[in-house]
Formats: structure tokens, sequence, C-alpha cells
């Protein structure tokens, strides 16, 4: 830290003043001249946290996508589809046994099984075939969206969070001050808030599990050099199911998580998918910092776009993954 | 083929003679031209120029992923963004945009917007290898989709544009199944021609070693993210004529016309008719519009995606080379194999002199 | 790899088939008919349900009209104008329909109006596709609604909202489309000719299939007295959870399909919020009328695993192929003169549905009851629409004459303007 406002003195200064102005932007009351000019403050800051928290549902889903693909160069374009059909069982279970909880359990083992038995009868059959790998998983999504359709149907499916989560809580944030002198707090979605401290519990953990376990230790010596990892007598295909399996939990594990903030129906999967496809393309494919980052990034644009442009919201995601891919084409903390 | 390969001097040298001709490529040109001879309007227009317009959109592709080995999923979205520009360009009935200019200006504004927007699309994903591209086109694909939905002001969103009519010329008017017919076939014939006269030119022999070594290229001179953007360029030109075809054939264009199941439609077409020769979209156009018509009085039409992804993923597993692959598979078993000829994609062989079949991994 | 082969050659066989049978006719005692709906996509299980009021017609009268057996061709579309094209250009030139029954959602209706012009010997009647212009507009000849269109089903919802609710601004949320444009045309229509204000920047439009609302939820205006809500399916449902989760305390008035079975019925949490919220329509799942119980009876009846209740995809189908067969009736079956005389008959038409009396005005769209209706909690704890009044006999031009009407403009986001 030290060392960086040492070596851009003027760079660090910026910094600091665009916090300053952020958290300004965010504490105080609003003039009505940045009122005239940008609109109320209540659409603001609502929108602010809406762009952070959808960023961490955004991670949850792409985090997985790029420890697959870091390991594996495999692009897994079936991981919108977990995510669905681990939104759709999470249901299943939470409705036949009342608890939320279990179903976001099982949905993460059966998708997380699931990801792994892929990984084994049919990914291993074609190592190091990047592109029939990748055209397999574009065959399972299609099929999945199908046979998801036919067993669940068109319908809208929306879960009933545990009764704590529901509901808005008042953020020590004001947005107005009433004529009567009283100040108007903001409220926000608890729900949403909680999917945000998940997501950032979910990215300490994947952390800890990458740099501080020996599995950890060996997937990040995969992620470097596969060959060299499998002749230093590691079993490779096991550390690769692994690393399947967790890809894929998280993305049902998402489903549920997701399918709670919104809601699940058909098209779903491709949504997701594409959020994936952006988040790691911009964040840099294989880095699960990046992910974290490249989500910040789209979940933010996207919620800017719909509330300040609607029409224009998705060019914004588009320009953004452009510009990275001018200016750093292998993502911001892309490798190699 | 080597002394074939050292005669040109430009980019795109290379020939065929005419005794390269096989008797059965005379039996299918002669049945194509007779086709319309001896099928109802509703064969001749619906599944016959369809199929040839999802099959030149599929070559478009074809070009790319089996010389360029750049698998693109935006290929529809050229050929749908043409389709609008007929459109906007042109006259609608819808009462948005519609400049109204005359047909021979619209047309070739459209391709060449068409090609540089399929360039465009090059230039972008190629800076980076390999898989990159399919990750890279699909998120072009989808954004595109969802722009064209929302944006009003020049695409008219959700409801898009109807009443986009072919120009009546000599007295014909084009969309008549006979004549858009055999306009169809023109098209998809001429770029199958171009596809396979580029296949052995300078340039796609180049565009082939790049495939299997670009590193090698590089170092040996050639400017590979050029090739690329050039075969992006030429994939952006067959995909754009083909959309032209298409908007005139629906006499309309809407978001759904590129949505995305649609531009794995075309994936699916080209992988499952085979991506070592171009006659291979054409084949899995053929089975696809089949299907996607006749599914519904066979099986019901519900499940119609699931037979169509399992078929992909059919085709995927066991035969990568499409239906083509199966042919070349079972010819020599029926003792056909007399006067066989490699096809084109097979034969021509890469700077490293390695076999081009031998090769399947692209990063 | 033998399942490749076999679709292959099961394709070429069919292709020998089909081209050779494409040319005989058929037999002289049956009439084909075609329906169409959106058996694939998201929205299958709508489609699925109107066919079941296509076999409800059907069989009401054994598949027989005018003395001549009805053979029923199904055709299939993903909601897209293309593939309905796709799908009825093939029902028509393939399999050789005379009579046609769909499509599903409004541009396919335009679509298949378009192309209804192309194929002057068939009739062509709709499914529940709503939008304005397939009938207001540039008309085919050969193109009848029994069912109406968007603006009619909220006739007498502005009324309401302005004289018994007493709002006098509302702000509006729908989606990005024609068909909610419609409907916001047809609620703001008599609201602000009453007095009532929607301002420019009081109206948002949001994208289909859109499923975060919070952002949009955030930027609603707190001084108005309600919200004018015009979002279908996912999106209602999506919005509803959001509105609530987000503290919303502004009242909602609903467009057709905002607060239908689909979207009260379905998984999830209750919505008590929405009680008491007024919306319009032209069917309502507890009109106490012996017709409507009666339809109500024969679809439980016929179809357990179906809806709790018919939709309107049900009921328009229904209604639509029970007009056709009507006429069919009505000219004995007669279909030589290439429809002509079928055609005279449906013009000429009226008659008893589940909701009511239909008739034609010259357009060939249909005048019809809607209702207006509320949201309660039924007998069994679940939500359903209360019916408050059944405003009899509205017009697509809402009772004006049709020059008139046409002065109000094509429907759109500042249609009307309401300053």
């Amino acid at each position: 830290m030290r060392q960086f406002i040492e070596r851009h003195t003027f760079w660090a200064i910026v910094l600091v003043l665009l916090i300053a102005v952020f958290l300004w932007l965010v504490f105080a009351v609003w003039p009505p001249w940045l009122v005239a000019a940008i609109g109320r403050k209540k659409t603001f800051v609502n929108t602010l946290f809406n762009g952070v928290t959808l960023g961490g549902l955004y991670f949850l889903v792409a985090s997985g996508f790029t420890l697959v693909f870091g390991l594996m160069r495999n692009v897994n374009l079936a991981h919108g589809s977990m995510y669905l059909l681990g939104g759709y069982i999470g249901y299943d279970v939470a409705e036949a046994s009342g608890s939320w909880f279990l179903g976001l359990a099982v949905a993460f083992l059966v998708i997380a099984l699931s990801g792994a038995l892929l990984q084994v009868l049919v990914f291993r059959r074609m190592e190091g075939d990047d592109l029939r790998q990748t055209l397999v998983t574009i065959g399972l999504s299609i099929v999945a969206a199908d046979l998801m359709l036919a067993a669940w149907t068109g319908v809208t499916y929306q879960f009933a969070p545990p009764e704590w989560l529901f509901g808005a809580a008042k953020l020590p944030i004001v947005s107005a001050v009433k004529s009567s002198g009283d100040a108007v707090y903001i409220k926000y979605p608890i729900y949403r808030l909680s999917v945000l401290v998940v997501a950032i519990g979910i990215g300490i953990a994947l952390w800890l599990f990458l740099n501080r376990t020996r599995v950890g230790m060996m997937i990040r010596a995969g992620v470097n050099d596969r060959d060299m990892l499998s002749a230093s007598g590691v079993n490779v295909q096991l550390v690769f199911a692994v690393v399947f399996a967790i890809g894929a939990g998280l993305a049902g594990f998402a489903g549920v998580v997701g399918g709670t903030a919104l809601s699940i129906s058909p098209g779903e999967d491709i949504r997701y998918l594409l959020a994936s496809l952006i988040v790691v393309i911009v964040g840099g494919l294989g880095s699960v910092t990046g992910a974290a980052i490249g989500a910040l990034l789209i979940g933010l644009a996207e919620q800017f776009g719909l509330a300040y442009f609607p029409t224009y919201g998705v060019v914004l995601t588009f320009l953004i993954m452009v510009f990275v891919l001018a200016v750093r084409p292998q993502g911001i903390m892309g490798g190699r | 083929m080597e002394a074939r390969r050292r005669r040109g001097h430009g980019i795109f040298s290379g020939g065929i003679a005419w005794s390269d001709l096989h008797p059965g490529t005379v039996a299918a040109v002669v049945f194509l031209l007779a086709w319309p001879s001896f099928t109802s309007d509703f064969f001749t227009f619906q599944i016959g120029a369809y199929s040839l317009i999802l099959g030149t959109i599929a070559l478009s592709l074809m070009l790319l992923a089996g010389y360029g080995g750049m698998v693109s999923l935006a290929q529809l979205t050229v050929a749908g963004i043409t389709a609008y520009l007929v459109a906007i360009l042109g006259d609608n009935s819808v009462g948005v945009m519609g400049l109204g200019w005359p047909w021979w200006l619209t047309v070739p504004a459209a391709i060449l917007a068409g090609a540089v927007l399929g360039a465009l699309i090059g230039a972008i994903s190629v800076r980076t290898e390999g898989i990159y591209t399919i990750m890279i086109t699909l998120a072009i694909a989808v954004v595109s989709f969802f722009f064209v939905r929302q944006n009003y002001v020049l695409f008219n969103g959700w409801t898009g544009f109807a009443g986009v009519e072919p120009p009546t010329l000599f007295g014909i008017y084009w969309r008549d199944p006979v004549p858009f017919y055999y306009l169809s076939l023109l098209v998809a014939g001429g770029f199958f021609c171009a596809v396979a006269y580029v296949s052995r030119s300078t340039f796609g022999l180049g565009l082939q070693a790049i495939r299997d070594n670009p590193r090698r290229m590089r170092a040996l001179g050639f400017d590979v993210a050029l090739h690329r953007i050039f075969a992006f360029f030429l994939a952006g030109l067959i995909a754009a004529t083909a959309g032209v075809l298409l908007v005139w054939f629906n006499g309309r264009v809407s978001p759904g016309t590129m949505g995305v199941e649609a531009s794995i439609d075309i994936l699916v077409i080209a992988v499952v008719g085979g991506l070592r020769h171009p006659i291979g979209p054409f084949l899995g156009a053929v089975g696809f519009v089949l299907l996607e018509n006749f599914a519904i009085d066979l099986i019901d039409r519900e499940r119609f995606n699931t037979v169509i992804g399992l078929v992909f993923l059919l085709v995927v597993l066991f035969s990568p080379d499409g239906l083509l692959g199966l042919w070349n598979r079972i010819r020599p078993r029926l003792r056909f194999d007399r006067n066989a000829r490699p096809v084109a994609g097979r034969a021509t062989m890469d700077a490293a002199g390695q076999p081009a079949s031998a090769r399947q991994s692209t990063s | 790899m033998y399942r490749t082969r076999k679709t292959l050659f099961t394709a070429a066989a069919l292709l020998a088939g089909s081209t050779g049978l494409a040319g005989i006719a058929q037999a002289e005692d049956t009439i084909k008919m075609g329906a169409l709906a959106t058996l694939e996509g998201a929205f299958a299980a709508l489609g699925e349900d109107s066919m079941r009021g296509v076999t409800m017609a059907l069989e009401e009268v054994d598949y027989m009209a005018g003395g001549k057996k009805i053979e029923l061709v199904t055709g299939s579309s993903d909601a897209s104008p293309d593939s309905a094209i796709r799908a009825t250009r093939k029902l028509v030139e393939q399999d050789g329909v005379q009579v046609m029954v769909g499509p599903l959602s409004g541009s396919e209706g335009l679509a298949v109006k378009d192309y209804a012009k192309t194929q002057p010997d068939v009739t062509f009647v709709n499914g529940t596709s709503a939008a304005q212009d397939t009938t207001l507009r540039d008309p085919a000849p050969n193109f009848f609604r029994f069912s109406t269109d968007g603006a009619q089903w909220m006739a007498g919802l502005g009324e309401y909202a302005y004289n018994v609710k007493g709002y006098r601004s509302v702000a509006v949320l729908a989606e990005d489309y024609s068909f909610p444009y419609t409907q916001v045309f047809g609620f703001l229509e008599p609201f602000c000719r009453l007095g009532g204000k929607a301002p420019a920047d009081a109206r948002f439009w949001v994208p289909i299939g859109n499923k975060d609302y919070s952002s949009v939820i955030a930027a609603l205006p707190d001084d108005v007295d309600a919200i004018y809500v015009a979002l279908g399916g996912a999106d209602a449902i999506n919005f509803l959870t959001q509105y609530e989760q987000a503290g919303g305390e502004l009242p909602l008035v609903a467009g057709s399909i905002t607060v239908d079975q689909s979207v009260l019925g379905s998984k999830g949490r209750t919505r008590d919020f929405v009680i008491g919220t007024p919306s319009a329509g032209p069917i309502s799942d507890t009109w106490d009328d012996p017709r409507w119980d009666a339809f109500v009876a024969a679809y439980q009846k016929r179809f357990p695993d179906g809806f709790p209740s018919p939709t309107l995809f049900s009921h328009g189908y229904y209604i639509n192929t029970k007009a056709l067969l009507l006429g069919i009736e009505a000219v004995g079956g007669d279909l030589s003169d290439g429809g002509a005389a079928l055609r005279a008959a449906l013009s000429a038409l009226e008659f008893e549905t589940p909701t009511g009396m239909v008739t034609l005005d010259p357009r060939r769209n249909a005048v019809a009851d809607i209702f207006l209706t509320e949201v309660i909690v039924g007998p069994e704890g679940n939500l359903v629409n209360k019916t408050l009044e059944v405003i009899p006999a509205v017009s697509q031009t809402f009772g004006l004459a049709y020059e008139k009407f046409l002065e109000y403009g094509q429907v759109s986001r500042e249609n009307p303007p309401c300053e």
C-alpha cells in the first residue's frame, strides 16, 4: 500500500478523492442542484446497492465457471443449465421438507455430483480437445433446457425464504429530509444484503481453500502446469473431479440463492450463462479474484443501466467487455 | 496438390479443374436444378429454399470453424443485422425507419455492412486464442439479440419489421416459390464453389495452417490476426447475403430471427452436417428443416429440442466429422472406393505436413 | 450414430412420401382445420391450454359440422412471428387446411394476418392474439377475431380508478412492447379524459423478461396515488415480490395478465398485499353466471390435469373455434367456393359464449363483454378475482366512429400524452 502511494502519488490522490466523493454521495443529504442533475438520492443509492448485490450473485455463478476453466481448459457452456437445475431441485426439496436451507444444501450436493459425473464419464474421454468438450456442453444445455421445461413446465418458481430474511431493513443512510425536519431513511431488502454477505463468505472460503489447503495447492499447481502436477505423483483426475464438483455445486447453490432473490423460469439458464461469460471475459478466465471484480463491474453496469437508461443498459455491459478485450485481451486479472 | 499450390502467386490463386468433377456432383447439380419441377410449392419454397438459406449461413460458420478453427456463434447475428438493414434502408410496412432506398442500393449496402460487422466481430474475438472465440461470439450474439429487442428507434424492438418485399425484376416477383428457389440456389451454389475454391487458395491454405499451428505461422512471417479477420470478413459476406435472402423469405425480421436458440441451431446444423467440407452445412440444413417441419407429425413437437440436442450430442460424441464423416467412414465398406477421392478439407495438408484430419484441438 | 442415420432415412422417406401426397385432393366429406399455438418454448404451458379450448369446442360437436367430418391438424410455434409463419405455411400449403385457428400472441397475430392476405381462399380465425392492428388498421378480409384486443380488455378500468378509487395521478410500469402499449392505452385513455395524470417521466418501460425490478422500484415516484402495472407471467411475479420486499406502499392497478391465475396461483409466497387491486379482462374466474359455470365445469371434467380454472387462452381458442364451427354449420359444410360463403356467414354470426354474446364489427373484430375485477381472498383461502362489474358490448373503437378512433394514433409509449 505504502509502496503504491510512493510510486503513484498522483493516482493515489485521485483514488482517495474518488472514494471521498463516493462516500459523500452515499451518506450526505443531496443538495437540490444535484437532485436536479442526476435524480433523487433514493434511486442512486438503491441502484448502487442493487448493483453490488447483483454482482455478489454473479460472482457465485461465475466463480465456479472460472475455476473449472482455469484448471481444465473446459469452457462449460452448460453452466447456466446447472444454475437452473439447482434452482428447480432446491425448490422441490425446500417445498417437500419445508426447509429452505435443506433445499440449498441438496441443490449444491446434487449439482456437484452431476458435475463430477460429467467430468468422469464424458470430459475425461476427450481431454485436451477443448472444442469438442465445449460442443458437448452446448449439446447438454440444449437437451437439459428442454427436459427441464418438460419436468417443471414454463411456470415461474419463487422460493419462500425463512421469514427473518424477508422484508426490508432501514439503512442508516438518509435519503431526504422532510419539511418537518424528520429524516427519511433508505429501506433495503434484507435478503439481498444477505446475498452479498454469502457471496463475500464464499469468496473468502474459496480463497482459503485455494491458498491454505493441500488440495487447493494442487489445484493452483495444476492451473500453472498440469503435466508437471501429474508427473509429481498427484492423481490429477481426482483433482479434476473435485474441482468440477465444486464449480458445478456453486452453480446449483447460486440457483437457489438467485431463485430466492429473483425467480427461476425457463430462459434463466441463458441469462446466467451470459452473465458468467461476460464476467470471466472481463475478469480474466481462471482467476477467482478476476471473477469478483468482473461480477461487481457487470452488476453495477446492469443496474445503473436499468435505472437510468433502460433501452441501452445491455450496451453498457457490452462496451465494458469490448473495452477490456481491446486493452487487455486476457481480462483484468487474466494470467496468460 | 503441391504443384497446384506452387502455381499460384496471388492471395487467391489456386484452381479447380473441370476434370475434378465427380459423377455424383453432376447428379447432385441436376437434381437440385430439377427440384422445383417435381415438387409442390411448399417443398420448393419452405423446404428447398429455406434449407439453402440456412445451409449458406452454416457454410459461413463452416468456413471459419473448419478451415480457421474459430467457432463463431455470431454468424446468424451477422445475417440478422443484414436482414434488419434491408428493412431499415429499404421499405417496410411498420412505419418505423424504412428509408426507401432502391433495392440495388439497399442490398449491396446491407451486405457490405454485414460483412464489415463480421470483420469487426472477428477483430474483437481474434485478439485472444482458441476457445475464447466461442465465448466472445456467444456473448456478442446474446447482447445483439437483447439490443435489437430493446431498441425502438432503429430496430423497432420486440415487434421488428414486417412487409419487407423482394424487388420485382424482369417481370418476376422474386418471392414466388420457383424464382426464389433458384435465387437461393444461385447464392448457395456460388458461395459453395467460392468456399471450395478459397480452401485451396493460398489464403485458405494459410488459414488452415494457422488453425493447426498459429505460432509457427507467426514465426514464418504470416500476419495471423489479419488472416483470421479476413476470414471473418469473408464469412460475414456469406452470412450477410444469406441474411438478405432470409428477410425476403420471411418477409419480416424480428429479434427472434437472431435469437440465441437460433444461433445455436446454426452451429448444430454445421456440426451435424460436418465441418470438413462445404457440403456438410447443406446436408445438416436439409435434415434440420425436414425435422423442424415434420417432427410434429412423427413425434410430439414439444420435445423437438431434445431430439435436436441428442442428435447433436451423438454426432459430437461419436462422429466428430458429422454426417459427412459418417459417410466417409461407411463408404469403404460399401465398396464405392474404387474412384474415391479424398474430400477437399482432408486433402489439404497443413504447413507442418500433418494431415488436416489429424488435428482436433485449436488452442 | 445409428440414430442419426435413422433420422436421415426417415427424413428421406418422408420427403418422398409427402411430395406425392401433397397433390392428392382430400376426401369430399372432411374439412381440414388447422390449429396453431405455442406448443414449444417458454409459453408451452399456455399453448397447451389453448389446445384444450380447441378440443372442447370440437368435442362438443363430436368433430362434425355442417355434415362434414372435421379433421384437426396441429401446428406449433415458439411465440416468434417467424416460427408462426413457417408453421402456418406448412398447415396451409403442405397439409392443405381450409380453415385455421390461431395464433396465440400479438406479434404472431400481425404476421399471420399479413400471410392471410396471400391465401384468399383459406379462412383464418384468431386464437388469443390481442394486438390492436391485427384488425384495426389494414385488416385482411379473411381474418376473423371473435376474441377482443388488449385495449378492449381494459374497458371500465380507467373510469373505475378515477371515479371509485379516486386516483388522480398514476405512475405506469409496463413491459416495453406492443401488447402492454395497447393495455396502457386502453387504461389511460378514459382515465386521462376524466382528468387523471400520468406524465411521461412517470412511465417506466422495462425490457420484457427483466427479472430484477429493484432499481426500477427505487426510481418510482412517491407523489402519485397509484401504480398502473402491465406486466405478465414471470415478470409480474418478480415485480410483485420485489415490490413487497422493498416495502412498497402505493396501491396497484393491474393489467389483464398481471393478477390473473398464472400469477396469483404461482408457486411460492402468497401475495396478500395485492388484495383489492382492480383489473379488467375478457374473463373473470368468479363470474356467477350459469354459462360460465357450465364452461368451467366442462373444462375441469375433461382436463383434470389442466389449470384449476380455464385461462383466457383456453377461453379465447374455445370461442374462436366454436365460431368457426358455427359458421361451417351455417353453410352446410360447403367450402367449394373457396370459403366465400363461410366468410359471409362468419361476418354475420352472433352467438352465445361462456362470457356473453359476441358479434363482429365491420373489420371482423369482436364486440364482447369485458369484466371489471378486484383481487379478493377466495373461499379456499387462495387469491381470486371477484367480478365487480360486467361492461357490456365493448367495441374495438370504444364506441367511437372508426375514423374518429384512428385519430388517437397507433399505440405507443407516449399515447395518450396525458400531461
